[in-house]
């Protein structure tokens, strides 16, 4: 869509994002790309001048006929939802917020261009697909300056490489995002969230049976014992499987707050001292057996673990898992936020860098120290 | 210079195919003629090149032998799978190595409680959806060669099939895939869990057309068989009403399985050839599909119809048994080949279209048949957008082939004016590397460039597919100009 990026590219913000990013790429001077700023905790170091994105703001396509909705970086994740919401339609891959780690306000100030870069999903990402299954399309901007739009607002393109969901969880290291095209989907008619008690060898296993039967299983959460499933569906489908799934039926709007709760870490789990490890790793991974508190969602695939084990100790699980761990919140950084990758990836990965954004000047160390 | 008509250098031939039979079993490595033959073209027969060598290694290791030759020698290769591809990813050079995967046909794993199957490239589609079958359990994509192509080729692709609305493409449904770079190192993108740690490579990997690196083991993810599926034929005496009540299903919160539809001249091909029972005197057909528990399809089976009738429908049937669900299946299945009989030769095209542009292009359409003295017919997998208009020619006749080029040329360029794109699910490959140029800037076409470099900086894999040098659009350009302007002026002229 040539046109329309040109005339993205014209809009008075992008152009003062353009000469921001071309003086710092003539000095060499590193660019901290921000929006809301509640995902700052996110990553391994935060560097350089911050650019603020929100100058760049607006919804600016949205068919809900056509399942998407098109909406600048600055545009607060807030105001996407609440626009989705009245086509009773939404993100189903349920982004978090984090509004408790912006800037100490109770109302969110996420947006979505962060939302992309930080690239985390929600408690129905089992079911529905993370953040990258969702992006259509993305304008962002390079290191030289230069506004580039690839994918678009259709569900099915192959035109290129797909750069656009190559954007989620980049962590802002390969542009500045523009613009971003989601897909969107209709709200489950029905939801419903039952608790059952299991202990955590149990839990896993019986999460993975489910997951091979036709159930309308859209999250899972485990921890101290008590497993929570919530269905969606279509009425009768869910009423259906509330039989087959057996535990107690908990009230619609406590069943809401909970989900919202873990996708948010407002749940009392949340509530710990201790660094607060993400581990993500195969469903049928046998409980891992590490120390600290341990909240397991997504039908077995994430593990929450608050601990005070040694990132080594913690790495090497998760890799005989065949997974991997990220020091998520907290904690001492020095170990590596995210888990080391073999040299070969790690010269694609400075390759990649390195063309995108040749003069190394977007959130420079915030994925990996020497990225 | 030991050229012969078929442009291959026969000094350079004997010398490469000689250094891979150093490396490889002796029969893995083919050079004369009548071997060589078969690769000289893939789903796409109106391209077809005899390729200088073919090495069809047996595992990881011969893989890696054959790139770490090739690098040497600065050979380029062409991957290939099946060879079922619709756009020419797989069509060889004249100075390069075929690489076929066909021989790595082996399911490695299938995990019935994880849910996945860790399969070699050169398995079929198909054949993973049969070892997962005991086990209740499917490979979603499931596109129309599925019986022949190859999980390598899908992943080069990001194949799609007519249930992708709800269950996705093929970049939805991998999980890992373990590759080697023209380098010759082992990269493993993705991972058995849900995620991995640094960029989405698996992401620019699956559709990247065999340019980025050649894939070597892919896990795949198995969901649950539906307990039961249903589908609605509907009728509409106007193809715009048809493309509003795709509308109407999606706004009403319903996403179905899958979601087709096809216009009088298609339905007429298709019920002549397999008496599907489909309504003739229909202006479109719909076709929707609903799986789950068979208290949602009911549920949605109900609402599917209701919205359909408040759309104009003028005929709304609905599947009863799973032999009239494959029955009313049966024509849209057919439809390709259908065509096939009432013409010499079919052009199919695959641009993909906001759903509400469909009145506007199917319009369009028509005009160009009358502009081009040629009929399309025209298929279209209606839930997520993707057209498949069937020019009808005869390949004998020259000007009808230059004509539906030209047709084809203006269709997709009119996709891209809506707001489209030139391929939803066939690839560039050769076949669209001009409309490229349409479609991008020079911005992003070197962007792409620069992804490529990242992963294979000279430029051995696959070049001259999918993405176009700026200097190809810079001609292309000059041939092709429109309302008296060239479309981009800013590059120079050579």
């Amino acid at each position: 869509m040539p046109n329309e990026a040109k005339d993205l590219l014209l809009s008075e913000p992008i152009q003062r994002f353009a000469e921001v990013v071309r003086e710092a790429a003539v000095e060499g001077k590193p660019l901290r790309l921000r929006g809301g700023g509640t995902k700052d905790f996110y990553g391994q170091s935060l560097e350089g001048e911050v650019l603020d994105t929100r100058s760049c703001a607006g919804i600016t396509a949205y068919d809900p006929s056509e399942l998407v909705i098109t909406a600048r970086c600055g545009t607060r994740l807030a105001e996407i939802e609440a626009a989705m919401s009245g086509k009773k339609q939404t993100l189903a891959f349920e982004p978090p917020h984090f509004a408790q780690f912006g800037s100490g306000e109770t109302t969110s100030t996420a947006t979505v261009g962060g939302m992309v870069a930080a690239g985390l999903s929600g408690p129905r990402r089992q079911a529905a697909g993370a953040i990258r299954d969702f992006v259509l399309g993305v304008k962002i901007m390079d290191g030289r300056g230069e506004a580039l739009s690839f994918g678009g607002q259709v569900m099915k393109n192959v035109a290129g490489y797909d750069v656009s969901r190559l954007m989620a969880g980049s962590l802002g290291t390969l542009g500045l995002i523009l613009e971003v095209s989601l897909k969107a989907l209709p709200v489950p008619v029905t939801e419903a969230t039952l608790k059952l008690e299991l202990p955590e060898d149990r839990a896993i296993e019986t999460l993975n049976k489910w997951g091979g039967k036709p159930l309308p299983i859209s999250a899972s959460a485990w921890t101290g014992g008590e497993l929570g499933v919530r269905l969606s569906g279509a009425g009768a489908g869910v009423k259906a499987a509330r039989e087959k799934i057996g535990g107690e039926l908990i009230d619609a709007a406590q069943g809401e707050r909970f989900w919202a709760g873990i996708r948010e870490q407002t749940d009392p789990f949340f509530r710990d001292d201790a660094p607060l490890w993400r581990i993500s790793v195969p469903s049928t991974t046998p409980p891992l057996g590490l120390q600290g508190e341990q909240m397991i969602e997504w039908g077995g695939a994430l593990r929450w673990l608050f601990s005070h084990a040694d990132a080594r100790t913690i790495r090497d699980a998760a890799r005989r898992a065949g997974g991997h761990a990220t020091l998520f919140r907290g904690g001492d950084k020095s170990v590596g936020v995210f888990q080391p990758l073999s040299p070969a990836l790690m010269k694609i990965h400075r390759e990649l860098k390195r063309e995108l954004d040749p003069h190394g000047i977007f959130n420079r160390g915030r994925m990996y120290p020497d990225l | 210079m030991n050229i012969a008509a078929t442009g291959i250098n026969f000094i350079r031939q004997a010398d490469v195919a000689a250094r891979l039979r150093q490396r490889l079993p002796a029969n893995s490595v083919l050079h004369a003629e009548e071997d060589t033959r078969a690769y000289e073209c893939d789903g796409l027969t109106a391209y077809r090149q005899l390729p200088m060598v073919v090495a069809l290694p047996s595992n990881e290791d011969e893989v890696r032998e054959v790139l770490r030759t090739c690098n040497e020698l600065k050979v380029p290769v062409v991957a290939r799978g099946a060879g079922t591809g619709l756009s020419g990813g797989a069509l060889p050079m004249g100075d390069g190595v075929l690489l076929s995967l066909a021989k790595m046909r082996r399911i490695l794993a299938v995990d019935p409680l994880a849910r996945t199957a860790r399969v070699q490239p050169g398995v079929t589609n198909l054949a993973i959806s049969e070892a997962a079958a005991p086990y209740g359990l499917f490979y979603a994509p499931d596109p129309s060669s599925q019986i022949a192509c190859s999980i390598g080729g899908n992943v080069a692709e990001n194949s799609g099939g007519v249930h992708c609305l709800k269950y996705g493409l093929t970049v939805h449904n991998v999980l890992r895939a373990r590759a080697v770079t023209i380098g010759g190192e082992i990269v493993e993108f993705g991972g058995e869990a849900l995620d991995a740690p640094g960029y989405d490579l698996l992401a620019l990997l699956v559709g990247s057309e065999g340019m980025l690196a050649v894939v070597t083991e892919v896990t795949v993810k198995l969901v649950p068989e539906p307990e039961t599926a249903r589908v609605i034929l509907a009728s509409f005496d106007d193809v715009e009403k048809a493309g509003n009540a795709v509308a109407d299903i999606i706004a009403a919160g319903i996403i179905p399985a899958g979601l087709e539809m096809m216009d009088r001249p298609a339905v007429r091909a298709v019920e002549d050839f397999v008496h599907a029972g489909y309504d003739l005197d229909a202006a479109a057909l719909l076709l929707c599909e609903c799986d789950g528990t068979s208290e949602d399809v009911e549920e949605h089976i109900a609402g599917v119809s209701e919205t359909l009738t408040r759309a104009g429908a003028t005929r709304v049937r609905v599947s009863n048994s799973e032999a009239e669900r494959q029955k009313f299946w049966a024509g849209r299945k057919a439809a390709f080949p259908a065509v096939g009989r009432i013409s010499p030769d079919y052009y199919c095209m695959d641009g993909t279209i906001p759903r509400r542009k469909l009145g506007e292009v199917l319009l369009f359409i028509g005009q160009m048949e009358k502009k081009y003295g040629l009929r399309c017919p025209n298929v279209f997998h209606a839930g997520d957008g993707n057209l498949h208009p069937l020019i009808l020619f005869d390949a004998n006749d020259a000007d009808q082939l230059r004509r539906t080029e030209q047709f084809a040329g203006e269709v997709l360029e009119k996709c891209i004016e809506v707001g489209g794109t030139i391929t939803g699910e066939h690839g560039v490959g050769i076949e669209k590397i001009n409309e490229m140029c349409v479609q991008f800037r020079p911005q992003e076409i070197t962007a792409f460039h620069g992804v490529k470099r990242a992963f294979d900086p000279e430029g051995l894999l696959n070049p001259g597919k999918n993405i176009p040098t700026l200097r190809r659009c810079a001609e292309f350009g000059r041939m092709h100009v429109k309302g008296g302007r060239l479309p981009h002026p800013e590059l120079p002229r050579f």
